[in-house]
């Protein structure tokens, strides 16, 4: 079990002592004290974020900023070269990121292994190009911006955010919470983000999200968060959500945990989120492990990261072996629980390619027994983002 | 016999010439919101201290040891079934298996309420 109520030499979020006042229980996590759970329970804050509005405390993640240092001719050039910079090191698709765009990408090993996800975002303004706005993973933060400073510092200023808080409110009732409070921001499309003011604080809004519903990530100043997260906790629809059912939900969502879906040995082919990949960088390579990713986007890759639905009752956890009907071993789980919402074990792992597609019988094997199970698609529980 | 209780956090109570065994409110609040059950085999013998059973919440799967020495006569598959009554009634409608002990005596060895609460206070 997860030690418990630990404080010693945790950090901080700026919402710790809402979270303690809401009951909740901490555990560790990335060097952080963050709530797991509340006194509704991981089943029901699960349930709550599918049907109505949970409000996630996110702010142990790492928010920095990307500035081009080189001179530009006006603001089209501006952005020009800070993608060119951050496109060295993530084969997403930025030069051609609309203004207000927020892209899902990775941070590229030289081998192609995936360092980190990320989301990277085009400010609206004019006035703000130039800069980039970074998001990347808790427990990598300190790797990844030493890894951006490191390869781009001569030609990038990175800037971390440590003054500022991410609140996430996702579920369906997430945009009329968010729209009461901030005004204009319910209209917004998924992967845009705007700028608001909101007493007298700024804050960025991106419209996205970790449980496959619509909702919503909000930077928003250190000394504003609580304040802010209060305000959208009183509405009756939202309920505050820990980690246990975040990891549920993202789960179904058929969405990658850094760490365990995806590490430095996978490549983003293998991780099945090629998607990542932009046609322009597939034509034209220039990002770290190219010729290894190309070659696996032509030839296929060796093993491919697959949903599974366990056909029993039984969850298959992160590193139970899979195996074909006949017995051999031909994959890992690496994300595996109960689904909820899908109402049965649900898993993802990677498996060798031939037997990748969806409806493949499979075995999974838990305390010394094969379980049958099966390839299935993802997500387990469908998107509803909104595309306006 | 009152309610006894073991370190893994089991509870054993007689019933007529058998023992009733389950797993202790404190550990089903541990657990969480349990989402499996697997129980033995009517017939299957343990010794103390064998998995005998597995439950698993949406956080994690933890196995339910043998609190003393038995045969399993009968098992309680409504929480098979429905595994939320684990957390709704872990003392009572929500137990697992019956045992026919074979040493009795080991009973004598496990904490009774008094010393439990303390115990899983601690722990």
């Amino acid at each position: 079990m997860a030690s418990e109520n630990t404080s010693g030499e945790l950090k901080k979020t700026a919402l710790n002592a809402l979270h303690r006042g809401l009951d909740a229980k901490m555990v560790e996590f990335a060097g952080y004290d963050m709530p797991v759970q509340y006194p509704l329970g991981v089943l029901k804050e699960h349930q709550h974020t599918r049907e109505k509005a949970g409000l996630f405390d996110v702010s142990h993640m790492g928010q920095a900023f990307l500035t081009t240092r080189e001179a530009a001719l006006g603001a089209e050039d501006a952005h020009e070269k800070i993608a060119a910079a951050i496109e060295t090191l993530v084969p997403g698709e930025i030069r051609k990121l609309r203004k207000g765009g927020a892209r899902y990408s990775v941070l590229l090993s030289d081998q192609g292994g995936v360092l980190d996800d990320l989301m990277i975002t085009r400010p609206i303004e004019d006035a703000q190009q130039g800069m980039l706005f970074l998001v990347v993973n808790a427990a990598m933060k300190d790797a990844d911006f030493a890894l951006i400073e490191e390869k781009l510092g001569g030609v990038a200023a990175l800037k971390r955010a440590e003054d500022r808080s991410l609140i996430a409110l996702q579920g369906p009732a997430a945009a009329g919470v968010v729209e009461g409070l901030i005004y204009g921001a319910g209209e917004q499309k998924f992967m845009t983000m705007r700028p608001y003011e909101w007493n007298g604080a700024d804050l960025f809004v991106t419209r996205g999200g970790y449980t496959g519903e619509d909702g919503f990530e909000i930077s928003v100043p250190n000394d504003k968060a609580e304040a802010l997260a209060k305000a959208m906790l009183d509405h009756p629809d939202v309920e505050p959500i820990g980690l246990g059912a975040r990891d549920s939900l993202r789960l179904e969502a058929g969405l990658c945990l850094y760490g365990h879906d995806l590490t430095p040995e996978t490549s983003p082919v293998a991780g099945n989120i090629a998607f990542a990949i932009g046609k322009r960088r597939r034509e034209e390579g220039g990002f770290p492990g190219a010729a290894r990713i190309l070659k696996e986007l032509a030839d296929g890759p060796q093993t491919l990261r697959v949903g599974i639905k366990p056909e029993g009752r039984a969850p298959a956890r992160e590193g139970a072996e899979i195996q074909s009907v006949d017995g051999a071993n031909i994959g890992v789980v690496t994300s595996g629980g109960f689904g909820p919402s899908f109402g049965a074990p649900v898993a993802m792992g990677y498996v060798d390619a031939a037997f990748a597609e969806a409806g493949t019988p499979l075995q999974l094997i838990v305390r010394g027994r094969a379980l049958p199970a099966v390839v299935a698609d993802m997500p387990f529980t469908p998107h509803r983002y909104f595309r306006g | 016999m009152s309610v006894k209780y073991s370190k893994d956090h089991e509870w054993v109570k007689a019933e007529g010439e058998h023992y009733v065994i389950g797993i202790s409110t404190h550990a089903a609040e541990q657990l969480g919101d349990v989402v499996f059950v697997e129980l033995p085999e009517v017939g299957k013998t343990y010794s103390k201290g064998d998995e005998m059973a597995v439950v698993e919440s949406v956080k994690a799967a933890s196995d339910v040891y043998a609190p003393i020495s038995g045969e399993v006569v009968e098992v309680n598959n409504a929480i098979v079934d429905e595994p939320a009554k684990v957390n709704e009634d872990p003392a009572g409608a929500a137990w697992f298996v019956k045992l026919k002990a074979s040493d009795p005596s080991e009973i004598d060895a496990l904490m009774d309420e008094t010393a439990y609460a303390e115990f899983a206070a601690n722990a």
